[in-house]
C-alpha cells in the first residue's frame, strides 16, 4: 500500500476517520471555548472586586490552574469527579449502577477550567487597562453598574483581550490532544488506532501533525483579520 | 490520605527529579539553539529565515504529545534505517526521545522570545556602541546581548514553567517522571489523593521557580531602581522613581 492508500477515504483507508477525529477535536474545542470564557469573565471580574474574598478566590483560582500541568487537571477531572459522583450515589442508594463520567465531558471540563484560568489573567489585564474616566462619566450620565459594564466596558475588554484570547485558542485546540488519553476518539486516539493496524506510526503521527498544524493557521489567520477589524477604529502611530 | 504520602513519597520523589531532569536538560538544550535561531530570524538572509520560520511555525502549531509521538513511534517506522546508520539506540529510549522532542519545541518558543528581546534593544544604546568603534562581536557580547536577555527574562521564564508543565506528557510514552509515578500509584492504590499530592508537588516546584527567578530578575533590572539614599535630595530621587515606573 502506498501512503496514498493510507490515507485515503473508503473501508481501507483512514481518511474519513481521521476527518472524524477532527470533528471529535474541534468539537471540544469549540465546546470548552463559550463556557471558559464565561469563567474567565466571572474570574476577572472577581478579581478586579473591591471585596477581598472574590480576590483571594480568583486568585487562588488562576494560580493553582496554571501551576498544573494539563495532563493532571485532565486526570483529577475525569478520575476525580467520576470517583465523587460514584460515592455520592452509593451514599444515597447503596445499590446504584456503576456511573462511568463521558470522556468527552470530563475533557470538556477540563479543558474549560485551563482556559477559563488563563483567560481570567488576560481579561483582568485588560480590564484594568481601561479608562477609568469613561467609567466615572457612565456613572455621572446615570448608567446603572451593569449597563456601564456592557456598553462601555465590555467591548473594549474585548477589543483589547483578543489578542491574548487569541493565543489560548490556540493552546486550546492543541491541548484537545492530551484527551486522546482518557480514551476519547479525538485526531490523537484515531492516529493511534490507526498506527495499531497498519504499523505506519510516522505516516500517521506526521499527518496528525500536519491537520493540527493546518487548523492552527486556519485559526491564527482569523484572528489577526478579528484584531484587525476589532482595532479599526483606533487610529495607529 | 497522609499514609499514602508516607508509602509513596520515595517515588513521588524520584518522579519530581526525573520531571526536572527532563525540564532543564530540554531547556538548556533549546537555549543554546535559540540564540543562533534567533540571530537568524533577526537578520539573517532570506533563503536561511525560510526554512526557521517553517520550523517555528510547526513546532508552536502542533501539539506537544503528537510531536513526541511522532518521535518516539514515528522513528519506529525507520528502524532498520536507524539502526544501520547506528541511531537506533537513541530513538529506542523514551528519556533520549522525550529530551529531543522537548528540546525542539522549547527552542522554537524561545527563540520567538528572544527575537523580541533582540528588537526591543534601544537603537541609540547600539549607535552609541558603534560611535566608539566596537566591533560587531564586542557589540553583541557587551550590549547587544545582556539587554535582549533581560528584557526576554520574564518570557523565558514562563517558557521554561510551561516546559515544567508540558513535561508531564512524556508519563504517556512510559517515562516514570512525577506523573507517571503518580498515574503508576493511582492504578494499584484507587486512591485519589496521590493526584492531589502530586498537584501539591507541580505547584511547589512551580511557585519556588516563580520565586527564584523573580529575584534574578530583581538582580538583573537592579540599575533601574533609583538609589534611594539619606544624602541624595529628594527631588531628584522623585524624578528618578516616576521616570522608572
Amino acid at each position: 500500500m502506498t501512503w496514498f492508500e493510507y490515507l485515503s477515504f473508503g473501508d481501507s483507508g483512514w481518511g474519513d476517520e481521521l476527518l472524524a477525529g477532527l470533528g471529535v477535536t474541534l468539537s471540544l474545542a469549540l465546546t470548552a471555548l463559550p463556557f471558559g470564557l464565561v469563567l474567565g469573565m466571572s474570574v476577572a471580574a472577581a478579581s478586579v472586586s473591591a471585596r477581598a474574598v472574590p480576590r483571594g478566590v480568583a486568585f487562588a483560582f488562576t494560580t493553582t490552574i496554571r501551576g498544573l500541568p494539563e495532563l493532571l487537571t485532565l486526570f483529577l477531572i475525569y478520575q476525580g469527579v467520576g470517583m465523587l459522583i460514584n460515592a455520592t450515589l452509593k451514599w444515597f442508594d447503596p445499590r446504584a449502577a456503576f456511573f462511568e463520567l463521558s470522556p468527552f465531558i470530563a475533557g470538556a471540563v477540563a479543558l474549560t477550567l485551563v482556559f477559563g484560568g488563563y483567560a481570567g489573567e488576560v481579561l483582568r489585564g485588560a480590564w484594568q487597562a481601561l479608562d477609568k474616566g469613561q467609567r466615572e462619566a457612565a456613572e455621572a450620565v446615570g448608567m446603572s453598574r451593569w449597563q456601564v459594564f456592557r456598553l462601555i466596558e465590555l467591548p473594549q475588554i474585548l477589543r483589547l483581550a483578543l489578542p491574548g484570547l487569541g493565543n489560548l485558542w490556540i493552546n486550546l485546540l492543541k491541548d484537545t490532544a492530551l484527551v486522546s488519553v482518557i480514551a476519547l476518539n479525538d485526531l490523537m486516539r484515531v492516529a493511534n488506532i490507526a498506527v495499531g493496524v497498519t504499523k505506519k506510526p510516522f505516516l500517521f503521527f506526521l499527518t496528525v501533525c500536519l491537520l493540527y498544524w493546518m487548523v492552527c493557521i486556519v485559526f491564527e489567520w482569523c484572528i489577526a483579520r478579528m484584531e484587525k477589524r476589532a482595532n479599526r477604529g483606533i487610529r495607529s502611530i | 490520605m497522609f499514609d499514602l504520602l508516607i508509602e509513596y513519597a520515595p517515588r513521588l520523589l524520584s518522579g519530581a527529579v526525573m520531571t526536572l531532569k527532563l525540564t532543564f536538560i530540554s531547556v538548556l538544550i533549546a537555549a543554546m539553539l535559540a540564540l543562533p535561531l534567533a540571530l537568524v530570524r533577526r537578520s539573517g538572509s532570506r533563503y536561511l529565515q525560510g526554512p526557521v520560520r517553517l520550523y517555528i511555525s510547526f513546532f508552536r502549531g502542533t501539539p506537544l504529545l503528537a510531536q513526541l509521538f511522532l518521535v518516539y513511534y514515528g522513528s519506529g517506522q525507520f528502524r532498520p534505517e536507524l539502526t544501520e546508520l547506528g541511531l537506533w539506540w537513541f530513538f529506542r529510549d523514551p528519556f533520549y526521545c522525550a529530551i529531543l522532542t522537548f528540546s525542539l519545541n522549547s527552542a522554537a518558543y524561545q527563540t520567538e522570545i528572544l527575537r523580541g528581546g533582540l528588537q526591543a534593544v534601544s537603537r541609540q544604546e547600539v549607535e552609541a556602541g558603534m560611535a566608539i568603534g566596537m566591533s560587531k562581536g564586542l557589540l553583541y557580547r557587551k550590549i547587544i546581548l545582556p539587554h535582549a536577555y533581560r528584557i526576554a527574562f520574564p518570557a523565558l521564564g514562563n517558557e521554561i514553567i510551561l516546559m515544567l508543565k508540558g513535561s508531564a506528557i512524556a508519563s504517556v510514552i512510559t517515562l516514570l517522571d512525577l506523573m507517571g509515578h503518580t498515574r503508576r500509584v493511582f492504578s494499584q492504590t484507587f486512591d485519589m489523593s496521590v493526584y492531589v499530592w502530586a498537584a501539591l508537588i507541580y505547584l511547589l516546584v512551580t511557585t519556588l521557580f516563580v520565586l527564584v527567578w523573580r529575584r534574578m530578575e530583581h538582580r538583573m533590572t537592579r540599575h533601574f531602581r533609583a538609589p534611594v539614599t539619606p544624602s541624595a535630595p529628594l527631588t531628584s530621587v522623585i524624578k528618578e522613581s516616576t521616570r522608572v515606573s
